[in-house]
Formats: structure tokens, sequence, C-alpha cells
């Protein structure tokens, strides 16, 4: 597998991704340019560090982990020489063409990758208007874009010398891509979840059982995923000696944000590769949905230096964003601190969190990863909300048209492009990230529809 | 000389180590917090911390965490809890409050004004849980300038050469947090202690207050016989929290038996002799 250095300082992966759309035909020009060598795996770290420009979008965050005012390290004593720790293995990782090998191995023999970037015939011809592309991170291994991630993580955590990992979850897939490689490297793995998480994602758990994890619900608050999110970091102080946490989404202190957000970039650097092949040019707008926004950034960061491309992030709306039960943390929150990083907030005038809400357990938190804080204040991506209902309407609109059941927190996604893409052009491409499968959903979705299973 | 800076040399003359209890505002109510408060200083309380409850506290054990949902549904705001603290220095301008907390209620409320009022109410340091050395610019003009010490802590994960950076800005004292963990669930062993307070004492010329797991008079004697200080939280909240009625509210036993448990520790803290400096 050879990846090259190639058009508009991007690195991408050259490995049979176009041939999947294209039946091979689909070359990029890069024949006039060196071919420089980089996993695919971490292309885009390479991307970041060695070719994001002063003026680059992509080369956040600064030295203290904050994109503009947003990120940081607010976290105890305790744990900030570990973090440091961290911060130095991930970056030795990075410059180790070893760990870029072993990554590479694995996204592409045990997660699949790549994804395909399907094109959306049917759904495209019923809302009439711009071509709709789907990014299949929900063919991943265990379902989701989760594991992209998870995996890089993992393997740090090895370097590391750790045995245990901890992982906070909140419907559920990023506790089973964690278990899974838990499983995979014979590590022990403790995973906490909201106990109204477990309740709405049974099968999830006991998925993440069988794997071997020891699955730890967590009753306090509301019983969702910042509360999870506050036990697994408690398990982290407590057990610093030999355990790593693995953070699942782009939020959390630095150097976290940066360090999923490295690893979920694959998606884009593919997208990127994938559209260009398919169609000749980027798309004029990409479409993702938005909890702690891993599956957004990992598809958005790569785009970042293409103004011509609309990135737009779709957050929980919940029962509506007026409706006080929400969890559009951008559109309805404000700057604070939680969980070790500065970011949009949902909280109340004197500093109290405030409890999210949404259909979907995986957008469920009052949070959202830095760096969309920073993207939303400079201008750069726009956030949105889809609700409850729209999102259910879109779960249903997806399957029916192009059968693929996609995650609830994709709907979001799917609900605004459905929204966008009668008024654009037919000669107009939206991607929409598809960032998990539904199955894990059937439960939910069917007592909305009033089906007793 | 600040108000901590004079208690600490208070006692260093009299060859005595501090007890710190702590207690959360507005727990279960804000009239009983505050009565909690106001005897501690008799009870045998040398400095004071005040828990300004969070809805996230995220670097602590349940005790805390269930103490701090209280406070919260007890009417706790920042406002609030500056209120009780001036109540608090109506009767009592000699013993040192500090506030302990996270950083967003600070921020909420603008890390300007909060120093500048916390100053006012009678505030005198600051404990704020998740602003490490790194992020403490947020803070340290405002407090500077008002006059608050801002209190460091270390943990037992800081090594030698972070220590510096830790205690570069720090006032007051510096609080050890003494195992690796959240409030109120292991205690150090002796041997820890022994071990890790003279490296701290090569850094810092401030006094050491030891904090997480002292339930006992007799841990909190063992803690004042290596350090200056012993901090007493978590077993002083579940002494409030068994007095409670079903309801979650204070009932007549609620102010005494946490004031008694307080006496009780510090006739033990009180009755280890430190040797006696300027």
């Amino acid at each position: 597998m050879t990846c090259s250095t190639i058009w508009q300082g991007l690195v991408f992966c050259r490995h049979p991704v176009q041939n999947r759309l294209t039946g091979g035909q689909g070359r990029l020009h890069d024949d006039t340019i060196e071919p420089r060598t980089y996993s695919c795996g971490v292309a885009k770290l390479s991307a970041t560090d060695t070719q994001a420009g002063a003026n680059s979008l992509r080369s956040g965050p600064d030295g203290r982990g904050r994109f503009g005012i947003f990120g940081g390290r607010f976290v105890a004593e305790t744990l900030m020489p570990l973090l440091l720790e961290l911060d130095g293995a991930y970056r030795a990782a990075q410059a180790d063409p070893e760990f870029r090998r072993e990554l590479d191995y694995y996204l592409k023999d045990y997660v699949g990758r790549p994804s395909p970037l399907w094109f959306a015939r049917r759904m495209t011809e019923e809302l009439g208007g711009a071509k709709i592309y789907m990014k299949r991170e929900e063919l991943n291994h265990t379902g989701s874009h989760k594991l992209n991630n998870v995996m890089g993580q993992i393997l740090l955590a090895r370097r590391m010398g750790r045995t245990r990992i901890v992982a906070e979850t909140g419907a559920g897939q990023h506790g089973v891509a964690t278990a899974t490689v838990c499983a995979l490297f014979g590590m022990k793995c403790a995973i906490y979840m909201g106990a109204t998480d477990v309740e709405r994602q049974k099968p999830n758990v006991f998925r993440m059982r069988l794997l071997g994890a020891e699955v730890v619900p967590v009753t306090a608050g509301a019983g969702t995923l910042k509360d999870a999110m506050n036990e697994a970091m408690r398990d982290w102080v407590t057990n610093v000696h030999d355990t790593y946490f693995l953070v699942g989404t782009v939020a959390g202190p630095h150097p976290y944000p940066q360090m999923v957000r490295d690893f979920q970039s694959i998606i884009g650097v593919e997208t990127k590769e994938q559209i260009v092949a398919a169609e000749g040019r980027l798309p004029d707008t990409i479409v993702a949905a938005i909890g702690g926004g891993s599956n957004a950034m990992g598809i958005f960061h790569p785009f970042l230096d293409d103004p011509e491309v609309r990135l737009i992030g779709v957050e929980a709306a919940g029962c509506g964003l007026d409706s006080g039960r929400t969890a559009a943390s951008i559109e309805r929150g404000k700057p604070g601190v939680l969980h070790g990083n500065r970011t949009y907030l949902l909280q109340d005038a004197d500093g109290q969190i405030t409890e999210a809400h949404s259909i979907s357990a995986g957008l469920d938190y009052p949070g959202v990863g830095p760096e969309h804080s920073w993207l939303s204040d400079i201008g750069r991506a726009e956030y949105v909300g889809a609700t409850d209902q729209e999102a259910l309407d879109a779960f249903q609109l997806c399957t029916r048209t192009e059968g693929i059941i996609p995650a609830l927190e994709s709907a979001h996604a799917i609900a605004y492009a459905t929204k966008i893409a009668p008024d654009m052009g037919k000669d107009q491409i939206i991607v929409v990230n598809i960032s998990g499968r539904g199955d894990k959903d059937i439960f939910t979705v069917a007592e909305h529809l009033g089906v007793k299973l | 000389m600040s108000r901590i800076a004079r208690r600490f040399a208070t006692l260093r003359q009299q060859g005595r180590g501090a007890l710190i209890p702590y207690v959360e505002a507005c727990d279960p109510d804000y009239d009983t917090s505050l009565a909690i408060l106001r005897g501690m200083p008799a009870a045998g309380a040398d400095l004071i911390e005040v828990g300004v409850p969070f809805s996230d506290p995220s670097a602590d054990g349940p005790t805390i965490q269930k103490a701090a949902l209280r406070g919260l549904k007890g009417g706790s705001t920042m406002k609030r809890v500056l209120e009780m603290v001036a109540a608090f220095r109506e009767g009592d301008d000699g013993t040192p409050i500090i506030l302990m907390g996270y950083t967003n209620p600070i921020t909420a409320y603008g890390p300007e004004r909060f120093c500048v009022d916390a100053k006012a109410a009678g505030v005198d340091g600051l404990i704020v849980v998740d602003m490490p050395p790194e992020e403490a610019d947020l803070l340290a003009g405002p407090a500077a300038t008002a006059g608050l010490d801002i209190i460091r802590l270390v943990a037992p994960t800081t090594p030698d050469d972070r220590l510096p950076v830790v205690f570069n800005g720090a006032s007051g004292f510096v609080y050890y947090v003494s195992i690796t963990g959240v409030t109120g669930t292991r205690t150090a062993s002796t041997d820890e202690l022994a071990h890790a307070l003279p490296r701290l004492r090569r850094a810092t010329d401030l006094p050491i207050a030891i904090g997480f797991g002292i339930r006992t008079p007799e841990l909190a004697a063992n803690a004042v016989s290596v350090a200056d200080a012993a901090v007493v939280a978590s077993a002083l909240l579940n002494t409030l929290e068994a007095t409670l009625d079903a309801d979650g509210k204070a009932t007549a036993r609620t102010v005494p038996a946490v004031l008694e448990q307080l006496r009780g520790l510090a006739n033990a803290v009180h009755a280890v002799s430190k040797p006696v400096s300027e």
C-alpha cells in the first residue's frame, strides 16, 4: 500500500479506494508529483504537521492545546503529568514509521478500510436536488466510525505499556469498539455507561460483556454520557499506574481532541480522494452529525482549507432547539469548562451543567469538541439542529430508499441533508457521513413508531 | 500578610499543626451550612474550606458528589456562597476561608468580578480543582489584584521536575493530594507520606496541608505530624448525611453531630506538638 502527497498539498491514501467507485479508472493526477510514502492511518498527521501552512485552519491546536479560546487541559493535578506523558508519547508515535505501519495494517485488515463513498441514487431522485453521496463508516468493523480512533489509541496505549483500558460510552458504539480492541489485544477493559443508556442500548451492553469488558452502569445525574465521562475520569485518576483512558470523541483535555481528530481524519482523507475520483471535483457541502463531534471532525478536517466546501455539523435538537430538551451545545450553549476542556456547554446562569436530551444516546451530551466551538466562532463550519422527529423520519427514508439502516446519530445528518438537497442544483454534491449503522437503534425506533418487538 | 499566612505563622509560634475542615455550601440548606461554618472555629477549625457545589465534580468521590448535589438542591449559587462567607465574617475576622470548587462556576460568574466579590465577602484563598498551573492564567491576575491566595494541588504523580511549575504562583499553602484517586476513598500510608513530604519541602517554603482519605482523629494526627495541616472533608459530610431525615432535610442532630466530630479531630491534631519557630 502506498500513499502519495498530491493535489492541494493534501496527503492522500492511495490504495484501492477509487477502484470501488470507478472500477480502477479513477486515477488522481498524481503522476506529476513526486510520491511520498505515508501510511494511511496517519496520513492526516503528516498533513497537519508538515504541510499546514501558517494560514491553514488545519494547524491547530497551539502548544497549550487550544483552538482559539477553546480546548486546554482543565484537569486535576493528579492527571496533569499523565496528559503530558500522553502528549509526548503521541508525538513520538506520530514520528515513528513503525507505528504508522502497524496502524495501517489494522485499519485495512481488521477495521476494513477504506470505507466506500456511495452515491445514494434513489434518495437523490426522491429529493430532486443535489446529488447525495454517503460516506459508509457504518461498514467498519463494529458498525461505526469509532474503531478508527480506538485502533489508533489502543496501539498507543500498548506502546506506553498500559495494561488496562477505561472508556466512557453513550450509545455504546465507542464502548463496543473499545471492548473489541481490548479483546483483540488481551487487555483489561472497564466501560462506564450511564444507567439510562444501559437501559436503552441493551444490545450494545450485551456485546461489550461478550467481548469481555466490565460494563459499569453510572447512576449519577441523568445517567447518560456526561455522567459516564465523570466516572471514567474518576477511575483513571484512581488507577493511573496501569490504566489508559481511551476517550471516544474529540473532547476532553489536550491532546485528546487533537489525537482523536487525527485518527478520525482518515474519513475525510478518503472522502476527498473518492469524490474527486467519482466527480472530478470537491463536494459543495459535507454534512455530519455532532455529539462530541468525532465523526464530523474526521470528515471536516481535511477540507478546512477548501473554502468552497461548505461544512455543516448537525446537532441533536431533541424536542426542538428552544424546547429546553435539546443537546445542541453550540446553538444553545455558552463557553465554559467541563471534562478537561473549554468549549460550548449547555449550562445555567450559575455555570451548572444542564442535562442534554436527544433520542440518540450518542448525541446526548451537553458539550462538544473544542475545535468545533472554534470552527463555529470563526465561521468556517455551520452548526444546525435536527429534532428527534426529523431524525426518525430520515432514518426511515434512508432505510427505504437506500437499503441502509443508519444509526440514529447519523440520521440527524441525513435529516439536514434532506432539508437542503431539494433547494440545491442537480449538479451540486452533498456528502453525508453515515457514521454508524442503526441495528442498535431498532428498539428505540420501534417504540417511537408504536411497534412492539 | 494574608489571613492564611498570619494563621500559619501563629500556629508555628505555638508549635501546632492545623485542622482544615470542609463544609459544602447550602448542604442541605443555607442556614444549616452557615450554622456549621459558624460553629467550626470554636470546635477547633484553624482554617476552613467551603465547597462550592458543582454539577459535575469529576475529581470527587461519592460523598462530595452527593454533598454537591444536596447543595445545588439547597439553593447554592456562587452569589449565595459568597453571602454565606460574608455572614460568617460578621462574627469571625481571624479564621481563613478557602473556597474549593471547579472552574466553570467561576468562569460563568466572570473571573474578575468573582475575585473582587470573593475578597469583599471575606474569602482568603481559592482551590480550583480542575485548574492546573497550565491554565492558571485565567484566574492568576484577578486573584493577585484582589489579594486572594491561589492554593495549588500537588499529587503523588507530580514528578520532582514539575514541582517548580506547580509552585510558581502558589501562595497561602500547598495542598498535597495524598493518594491517586478521588476524595474520600483510600488513605495514604504513613510510609507514603513520609516519602512524599521531604520532596515537597525541598521545593517550597509554603505550609503543606494533606488531604484526601483522612477520616479519623488518628489519621489527622498522623498527617500533621509530618505536614502542617490536615484537611478533613468526606468524613464530616458522611456524618452530616447520616443525620438527615428521609427527605434529605437537616434535623436537630445535624449541626451538633458534625461539630462534635470536628472537636474529636481537632483534639487529636492539636495534641501533636511540632517544633516551635518564628
